[in-house]
């Protein structure tokens, strides 16, 4: 018999098992797939080629965890130098952050002023990733929320009053507007505006992007990692080194085991129903999937109130990106060395007008691209003197129109290796082969409703005590027993862990005070 | 140095004459501080974007707005308004011709809409009765912060002395709680709603509720009209409270035609004013605030003329009064930051308007001739509004506008000749600039077709009628009111540019970099919208700092 079932193997279902299981608890993890790691995970997408399944760059893991957990005992080297951002122009060009003078002199100048300026803004902002959302209304906080509202307030006063004000200012505003604020040239708003729209069925010109900016900026600060890393052996290994993690804390790991629904006796948890309908019976279980999966098919309608249904069927999780996987006998020499993160978004307009597409339900004419080359850094991912491409490709919207799923897959491939051919000529003839996912896909293969791989937009609407769901943003599922411990809770996406984390310690909160009774 | 007057107004729009109006008649009602006003207005007449003209022989036009509503009744009443001549008739429907089928009907009476929308689906019909409730409990929480200073989140220790505050600041720490209380007052669940309804886009808010795209499209049109974002655009929620918001004498969220045309709104506002004592100069445009070691004294006139005053307020909007009626270097002496606010503040012309002599009622699709009595919103659902605003984005104005129309004639019939009417068409998404360069004639020439075919397409036989069009773009609207890229809010109506920081971070008090230097217009809380408030909260704090000496 054991105290806690957590549902799906993520980084935040095996970190919410990590913790609870040094809590000395009895923690049974159950993974659908065979393999654990949920959107973390290296795959073989053709014999012999391995790539990174869904994320392909770390950089959210937060620290504190990192060190809780001993990751690097348990084999995750996060020593690695942080990877550097070039942004590939048309003609042959390009640029990254030390080379921006030869786009523009003005650009180059303000540059570091202002990144330094959004990140110690988006750091002061990340200083609530490790606290629970408190509730809107003051009257009901208990002290240690306020103590936490307090301290949060502190840090944003203490960035000074201009920068404050300008933090007010920009929170909700569209990533366009403040690249055009700051820069003048084209091709480093393009970049901006790019971080800006990552993840987000929105466009540059779309309000509350900066916001998803700031969010992302506070993955590369002291909240986060650094900067972009690329682990040996890909992301498969930060789920590796979790897994082990939660082993030697005592959890245990079941793969293969796809869950059906969760049993609820007496509107309580009662434990789950594996697909194959045997039961696994636990007082509590942690729900590690979306929150649309969680509450509408493992929990089920029928068990919670109208209001938060519809609250959770209103979560915005159109998935908007597609993962593009090549196979290469060879690097075209535009990409010879490129060690680090390559964005393909020339113009603001450019990806502006990619989303329009999105926006009524088409694939974008012209996507916006994020690849790395992770075999530059780790030749084990592939055959001696082969490659692996890795593309990030915006947009392929999940809710399409007139395009069938099929034809979807089809064109983003089709037009991002055109994209690619004008930035890198000789690269088309390098693939040997190519695995495209579009949103449909990682939903089938990943479980994540709406290919949506933050589980639910980070956008101003969907953040903090809005997330998932007002009323639930403490890790409680209304029906007592059930937690949410995914990246559809406070504060998100980005395999910063956090969720995870938080859920854990509420989990522990409720434990106790059992117990206590 | 002679100093004649307590206050120089620079601009004679509504709001610059309510500001006079309350600083003539010293706040209060008994008039303890009364305060000797000037008003400056560049043109031969005040009014600024609320006037009537008659552009047409026998018609008066509502040049620039042209409905009536959000006009706070606190004002209202504080000028006696009426005594002044303005009568506002309210009109209680809102349609949506539809060529396809049966259009849509908006009433004031709760009611009759929730029957108007059965007709079309009996699922929106019930959806009615919980989105009115949303929408008023949002009114009412905003409502209250309307008629007030927006505190500043940077200024809480009550115990910091400074020269405004000379007892120590208190107002914003007071302000805040204020609004926390009317938060707390909406009890936890709505709490949600609330904060998730100001960041959201209307066309998420809507599909919470309803199902019929035509609907659902004229649901959106108040949340779009003189913004410059589309439907799917998150933050344009809000915006919708700017329909509901107003009353028209205490019927919540009815809206009204002023009789005779905007213009009679500032005629009595300036009659208001005149009565109080204020001093009201037409033709007399400013070119230059004077500032003498970081003090307003005094402004100089296009004339040459220099005129000195105790205090300098501008009703002009944020760009042009920091840009252009002061000099960069008084700026840059005070805070080089200011110069790149006003650079960066966004002003985005985004509508145009068309001005049509009609010689007789059109007839909608699918409307009845009741229709006409009202605001006619001819566009579509989310996809028609969002692609009218995509040509726009890109620098073009939309082939297919979104079209708000009024024909105040049908109830007020002294601005037309007997049988014939004037038709006001307010055109969104229409650009400053284009993307190839400034407007030329044949463009506006190509403009202007492409919305009397928009119309025509939406009120057949609707050409026959058309006696004479006055078409303006944004460019027009400035070059004639002076409002910077012809926006009628002065500046975006958008979270960044809301409250304390409207209009520029630290700056959403009304006061300006420099002593003695105050903003009055729309580019001040709590915005644009023939409201008033801008002009009647700068005189409060004002009359403030004239009772606690900071202004000698």
């Amino acid at each position: 018999m054991t105290d806690i079932i957590v549902i799906g193997a993520g980084h935040n279902g095996l970190i919410t098992a990590a913790y609870l299981a040094k809590a000395g608890l009895k923690v049974t993890v159950l993974e659908a797939a065979p393999q654990i790691g949920g959107a973390a995970v290296t795959r073989e997408f053709v014999p012999g080629y391995k790539v990174s399944g869904v994320a392909h760059l770390l950089h959210g893991l937060h620290p504190t965890i990192a060190r809780d957990l001993d990751l690097a005992r348990h084999g995750l080297d996060l020593k690695a130098q942080p990877i550097a951002t070039r942004s590939l122009l048309p003609g042959g060009r390009s640029f990254d952050a030390s080379s921006i003078a030869s786009i523009s002199r003005a650009d180059a100048e303000a540059y570091p002023a202002v990144m330094a300026r959004l990140a110690r803004m988006a750091d002061a902002l990340a200083a609530y990733a490790l606290h629970t959302p408190p509730r809107p209304d003051i009257a009901k906080m208990d002290w240690r929320e306020k103590l936490n509202l307090g301290k949060f307030a502190w840090s944003l006063r203490r960035l000074g009053r201009k920068d404050m004000l300008e933090l007010t200012r920009i929170l909700t505003m569209n990533v366009n507007d403040l690249a055009n604020d700051y820069f003048e040239s084209e091709a480093v708003r393009g970049l901006l505006c790019f971080e800006g729209v990552l993840g987000l069925a929105l466009g540059p010109r779309s309000p509350s992007t900066v916001f998803n900016l700031l969010y992302r900026l506070s993955g590369l600060g002291a909240n986060g990692q650094g900067g972009f890393l690329l682990p040996r052996g890909g992301m498969g290994s930060v789920s590796q080194a979790l897994g082990k993690a939660a082993q030697s804390a005592g959890a245990t790991i079941r793969t293969g085991a796809a869950i059906d629904h969760i049993l609820i006796e007496n509107d309580v948890a009662a434990g789950v129903v594996l697909s194959t309908g045997d039961e696994v019976r636990a007082a509590r279980v942690v729900s590690n999937a979306d929150p649309q999966r969680t509450a509408l098919q493992l929990i089920g309608p029928r068990n919670l109130d109208t209001m938060f249904v519809s609250r959770i069927r209103h979560i915005r999780m159109n998935g908007c990106a597609a993962k593009i996987h090549l196979a290469l006998d060879g690097l075209p020499e535009m990409l010879a060395d490129a060690r680090g993160r390559v964005v393909i978004a020339p113009k603001p307009d450019d990806i502006e007008r990619a989303y329009d597409c999105a926006k009524y339900g088409r694939v974008s004419d012209q996507p916006a691209l994020e690849l790395t080359i992770p075999t530059l850094n780790d030749p084990s991912l592939a055959p001696a003197g082969k490659h692996v491409a890795s593309i990030v490709a915006q947009y392929c919207p999940y809710r399409l129109r007139e395009t069938a799923v099929n034809e979807a897959r089809h064109q983003i491939g089709e037009r991002s290796l055109a994209i690619l051919e004008e930035v890198a000529p000789g690269l088309r003839q390098r693939v040997t082969a190519m695995e495209v996912l579009t949103p449909h896909d990682l939903e089938a293969q990943y479980g994540m409703t709406g290919g949506q791989w933050h589980h639910g937009e980070i956008t101003l609407d969907q953040v903090l005590f809005l997330r998932p769901a007002g009323q639930a943003q403490n890790y409680r599922m209304p029906v007592p027993g059930v937690y949410l411990c995914g990246a559809g809770a406070h504060p998100g996406g980005n395999i910063s862990g956090a969720p995870g984390y938080n859920a854990a310690r509420e989990i522990l909160k409720d434990v106790r005070a059992w117990r206590a009774a | 140095m002679q100093q004649s007057y307590d206050a120089i107004i620079i601009g004679g729009g509504h709001n610059g004459l309510t500001c006079a109006a309350y600083l003539a008649k010293g706040g209060e009602k008994d008039g303890a501080n009364k305060l000797k006003v000037l008003v400056l207005e560049r043109r031969e007449k005040v009014g600024g974007a609320a006037m009537s003209e008659e552009k047409y022989p026998g018609f008066t036009y509502s040049t620039c707005s042209y409905v009536c509503s959000l006009l706070r009744p606190e004002i209202f009443r504080f000028l006696d308004l009426p005594r002044h001549g303005l009568q506002v008739i309210p009109y209680d429907i809102n349609s949506a011709p539809n060529p396809e089928g049966e259009g849509i009907i908006y009433y004031n009476d709760h009611d009759r809409t929730r029957e108007s929308l059965r007709r079309h689906s009996i699922r929106d019909a019930e959806a009615y009765d919980e989105y009115a409730m949303e929408i008023s409990r949002h009114c009412r929480f905003i409502k209250r912060t309307l008629l007030m200073t927006p505190p500043d989140p940077t200024q809480l220790n009550p115990f910091v002395q400074n020269r405004i505050n000379p007892w120590g600041h208190r107002e914003d720490l007071d302000g805040l709680l204020r609004i926390g209380r009317e938060f707390g007052r909406l009890g936890e669940r709505h709490m949600y709603d609330m904060i998730r309804f100001w960041s959201m886009s209307v066309a998420d808010f809507l599909d919470q509720y309803f199902e019929t795209p035509r609907w659902k499209g004229l649901a959106a049109a108040s949340s779009i009209i003189g913004t410059a974002l589309g439907p799917y655009s998150p933050g344009t929620a809000y915006v919708l409270l700017h329909h509901y918001m107003g009353e028209v004498d205490g019927q919540i969220g009815a809206w009204g035609f002023a009789r005779g045309g905007m213009g009679s709104v500032s005629k009595a506002i300036a009659s208001a004013a005149e009565e109080a004592g204020v001093e009201i100069r037409v033709n007399a445009e400013v070119e230059k605030v004077i500032v003498k070691d970081g003090k307003a004294i005094g402004v100089a006139l296009k004339s040459g003329e220099e005129i000195y005053g105790k205090s300098i307020v501008s009703n002009a909007d944020p760009k042009r009064t920091y840009l252009k009626l002061i000099d960069k270097g008084d700026l840059d002496a005070i805070d080089p930051d200011i110069h790149r606010y006003a650079k960066n503040y966004k002003i985005r012309g985004s509508s145009g308007k068309l001005n049509i002599a009609l010689d007789g009622l059109p007839q909608f699709a699918g409307l009845g001739p009741e229709a006409a009595y009202g605001t006619i919103d001819i566009g579509g659902d989310f996809d028609y509004i969002e692609r009218a605003f995509d040509d726009y984005k890109y620098g073009s104005w939309s082939k297919r506008p979104f079209l708000d129309c009024v024909i105040p004639t049908t109830v007020d019939p002294t601005m037309s000749p007997p049988g014939k009417h004037f038709m006001s068409v307010f055109v969104q998404y229409v650009p400053y600039q284009l993307a190839e360069g400034p407007w030329t004639p044949e463009m506006k020439a190509q403009y202007e077709k492409d919305v009397l075919d928009t119309i025509e397409l939406y009120a057949p036989g609707f050409r026959k009628l058309v006696l004479h069009v006055q078409c303006r773009t944004p460019w027009d609207i400035e070059s004639e009111v002076g409002m910077t890229e012809g926006n009628i809010f002065h500046g975006e109506l958008t979270l960044d540019q809301l409250l304390f920081n409207r209009p520029f971070p630290g700056m959403g008090q009304y006061r300006g970099p420099f002593d003695n230097f105050y903003m009055c217009g729309s580019g001040t809380h709590p915005g644009g919208g023939v409201m008033g408030a801008p002009g009647a909260n700068a005189a409060t704090e004002m009359l403030k700092d004239f009772k606690r000496g900071v202004v000698q």
